[in-house]
């Protein structure tokens, strides 16, 4: 290949690479270590560039975009604080597997290792946070590099990735080679088609049982609105009850009738009951996390286990599985429906009926019910306006990390993947923002709705100038408390109730700061008031900020306290200040 | 090296560990390209698995793969997780765990050697006393002065301890070991 029109500078090359990736948006700060690729850009108009204010938010900006779309999101920030900047969203991204391109800047090869200004180990401090990374040290094989950090990032687990280029490589020329053309890490070939055998010997198991439940997670997000289609599919055919993990939310519609609701810590009684009694449970995509599993040793004792999942390494990790099966999850269950269908004898619907009823009995125990108030907003009715109001329209939730994100997963209801962006792995506060300006980025006409909480959403707030900038309305709705409701919620569990450093003290007028930045503030602390104000800010076509002061000590419940079962479940109605301070014994102080 | 004797995956792993620890050997064929080791380390380290002995070498220099020799200890679950983690790596090719393999094969476990540079500082019968014993466990002097020797020896991994340990009073002034180097016996590749 020594075609001339080939030849062209490394910066050249990153933005040729991109585009021939089909990279639309790109979320970057610039600083001296990537100059050149910012000149670049400059010169072009193919890829639009959008300005954050802080490299996490580029960082949480292209999670939002990708997880909303499907396709991969990519940052753009320079090197030192840049790449470590970066570190955040990048791990949030590989804990939800989420795939994602970072770019980032280094100093020149020359001066690497020299203790250079801006200069960091990019390549060593992302390695435990990326899927795969690389340091570019010859402008030929740059090209190469990023087509395989596209390939990486997407195929297989999806996670991030990050390619560091140094500035002289930016500068230097070289050959560049389209997609398709350059060599690729021959050791790296996920497995997507799952064993025939071990789905048959699901699909057997499956028929037996008499008490199953599907138990999805963000998995199927990832695998494509096919396997969104495949699950719906399989749960009708079946009629099995499921529940879904925190990042599976919308995979399943909340208003399906077999929808037991969320699962784990903050998730219904149903789903969690559903759990621990189950004799076949089909994990899909879900990887038995610490917030799902509760005490391990008490998790689902009399039950067979159906593990589907991409990456080999999330089976038997945790929790011991009767039936691995290895693959992507869409296409494993291509094979599920299609030998369920060919089933000689299916079972007969009297086989689950027992089952059904008592979940129904667990339904009824209300586990989301809350004490309403005509005085105060309590923070869950806040969430079901919200979303009353918001239905019927192209809505996209985001949120920060804490007790609304709870109150969200449990009170907002789903209907369709890829609507619902929330940081579970990491539990990153700060997240909502930037991933809301992501997702308005990819979806301009959409609702983008960012709910918050009042001290999650001052880590990232600096980015309500980029949505000022780029026009983005995104709406952030601020469930105020006052508190850092979580934290305060756990002080109350596990320490006497006394509130070290959870108030909020010196809190923004967040009206006057929506005002500061361009943007619009909305002020709401009355029950009757508040429908007229969400309409209000979802009418605004601008980026608001909804200040709703809701009930300062407000609790989320119901909850498995840290070390009990699934069955050990602390509901809203039992949830006195006695049961509350000795829910957790001495063992489970020590869990996080 | 030895971090935890725990695997670390979550919080909720307090109940106590039932299964006994082994000592496993696995052999890792990584692309040998800048940063696989520091990949590999980095999963032991970050995971809180053990590293009771570790070698690599480029082993096919036109396929630019390396071998890396891993003893690691644990129960049987955090060597298949271990594995499975390895495995994870991008440049890494292939994982196998030889004890597991010589286990298959009908074998006790599979070829383990070390090689051990010693060096012994002295004079007079000490001098005497520490060729005879070199001859015995058939280490080769490969460098000597009238004051000192340097001992080659090659051996598993408990006869260079017995080794050094014997030579200890006789003047032993430095070590240096390579570490495990392993493969299965029998016809098979790995």
């Amino acid at each position: 290949m020594t075609d001339s029109n080939n030849q062209m500078t490394g910066a050249e090359i990153v933005l040729r690479a991109l585009k021939d990736n089909g990279v639309e948006h790109i979320f970057g700060y610039p600083g001296g270590a990537v100059l050149p690729i910012y000149d670049e850009i400059f010169q072009q108009d193919d890829i639009q560039h959008i300005l954050v204010r802080h490299e996490q938010g580029a960082g949480h900006a292209a999670e939002g975009y990708a997880r909303s779309t499907g396709k991969v999101g990519v940052m753009l920030v320079t090197s030192g604080p840049g790449a470590t900047n970066a570190v955040t969203p990048l791990q949030d991204a590989l804990m939800d597997s989420v795939p994602l391109v970072c770019i980032s800047g280094q100093v020149p090869t020359t001066l690497i290792g020299s203790d250079a200004f801006q200069e960091c180990d990019t390549v060593g401090i992302t390695r435990p946070c990326t899927k795969h990374n690389w340091l570019v040290k010859d402008v030929n094989e740059l090209a190469g590099v990023i087509h395989e950090a596209f390939r990486i990032a997407q195929t297989g687990r999806p996670g991030p990735v990050v390619v560091d280029v140094p500035k002289d490589i930016q500068f230097a020329t070289g050959t560049y080679t389209p997609p398709g053309e350059t060599p690729v890490n021959s050791s790296y070939k996920p497995v997507v088609q799952g064993d025939i055998k071990a789905i048959q010997a699901a699909i057997e198991l499956m028929a037996t049982a008499r008490r199953p439940v599907f138990y999805t997670g963000g998995g199927v997000v990832n695998s494509g609105p096919e396997a969104s289609r495949l699950l719906r599919e399989l749960v009708e055919l079946t009629g099995f009850p499921i529940t879904s993990t925190l990042m599976g939310l919308g995979t399943y519609p909340a208003s399906g009738k077999n929808w037991l609701g969320m699962l784990g810590m903050h998730g219904s009684y149903e789903a969690n009951m559903a759990m621990h009694d189950c004799d076949v449970m089909v994990c899909i995509g879900a990887r038995f996390d610490d917030r799902i599993t509760g005490r391990l040793n008490a998790f689902s004792p009399n039950s067979h286990k159906i593990h589907v999942d991409i990456d080999p390494s999330s089976i038997n990790k945790n929790v011991r599985v009767d039936v691995p099966i290895i693959g992507d999850v869409g296409q494993v269950m291509e094979d599920m429906v299609r030998l369920w269908r060919a089933l000689p004898k299916k079972p007969e619907k009297s086989q689950t009926q027992e089952w059904w009823s008592n979940i129904e009995r667990w339904r009824a125990r209300n586990s989301f019910a809350y004490k309403p108030s005509s005085d105060v907003i309590m923070p869950q009715y806040a969430i079901q306006r919200l979303y009353e109001l918001s239905k019927g329209r192209d809505t996209y939730i985001t949120t920060e990390v804490g007790q609304h994100q709870m109150w969200a997963a449990q009170f907002f209801g789903f209907e369709e993947p890829h609507h619902w962006l929330t940081s579970g792995g990491l539990g990153t506060m700060g997240y909502g923002l930037p991933a809301a300006i992501g997702v308005q980025v990819a979806h301009p006409e959409a609702l983008v709705i960012d709910i918050a909480g009042d001290a999650s959403i001052q880590m990232c707030i600096q980015e309500m100038s980029c949505a000022i900038q780029h026009n983005l309305p995104v709406k952030i709705f601020i469930l105020n408390n006052q508190y850092m409701g979580m934290v305060r919620q756990w002080q109350q569990l596990l320490h006497g109730n006394r509130l070290s450093n959870s108030y909020t003290e010196a809190m923004p007028d967040f009206v006057k700061l929506a005002e500061a930045y361009g943007a619009v503030g909305i002020y709401c602390d009355k029950p009757a008031e508040l429908d007229g104000k969400i309409e209000e800010m979802i009418a605004v076509n601008r980026p608001v900020i909804f200040d709703c002061r809701v009930a300062n000590l407000a609790n989320c419940f119901p909850m498995i306290p840290s070390g009990k079962a699934h069955n050990e479940m602390l509901l809203p109605d039992e949830a006195t200040d006695e049961a509350v301070a000795n829910a957790i014994d001495a063992r489970g102080r020590q869990l996080v | 090296m030895n971090a935890h004797q725990q695997p670390t995956g979550s919080a909720y792993f307090i109940t106590p560990e039932t299964a006994k620890a082994e000592n496993h050997t696995l052999s890792v064929l990584v692309s040998n390209e800048p940063g696989v080791l520091a990949r590999v380390i980095g999963l032991f380290s970050g995971r809180g698995y053990n590293i009771e002995s570790l070698t690599v070498s480029e082993t096919e220099h036109e396929a630019h793969l390396s071998r890396i020799t891993i003893v690691t200890r644990g129960t049987p679950s955090v060597l298949e997780q271990i594995k499975a983690q390895l495995e994870r790596i991008v440049p890494v090719h292939r994982v196998v765990d030889l004890t597991v393999r010589a286990k298959d094969l009908g074998q006790e476990r599979p070829i383990e050697r070390e090689v051990a540079l010693i060096k012994v500082v002295g004079s007079g019968e000490h001098r005497a006393e520490t060729l005879r014993l070199a001859d015995a466990f058939q280490a080769k002097v490969v460098d000597a002065t009238v004051e000192h020797f340097v001992l080659e020896i090659t051996g598993k991994s408990s006869k260079i301890d017995q080794f050094v340990a014997i030579l200890k009073p006789l003047g032993l002034i430095e070590i240096c070991r390579t570490g495990i180097a392993a493969m299965n016996r029998g016809p098979q590749g790995m």
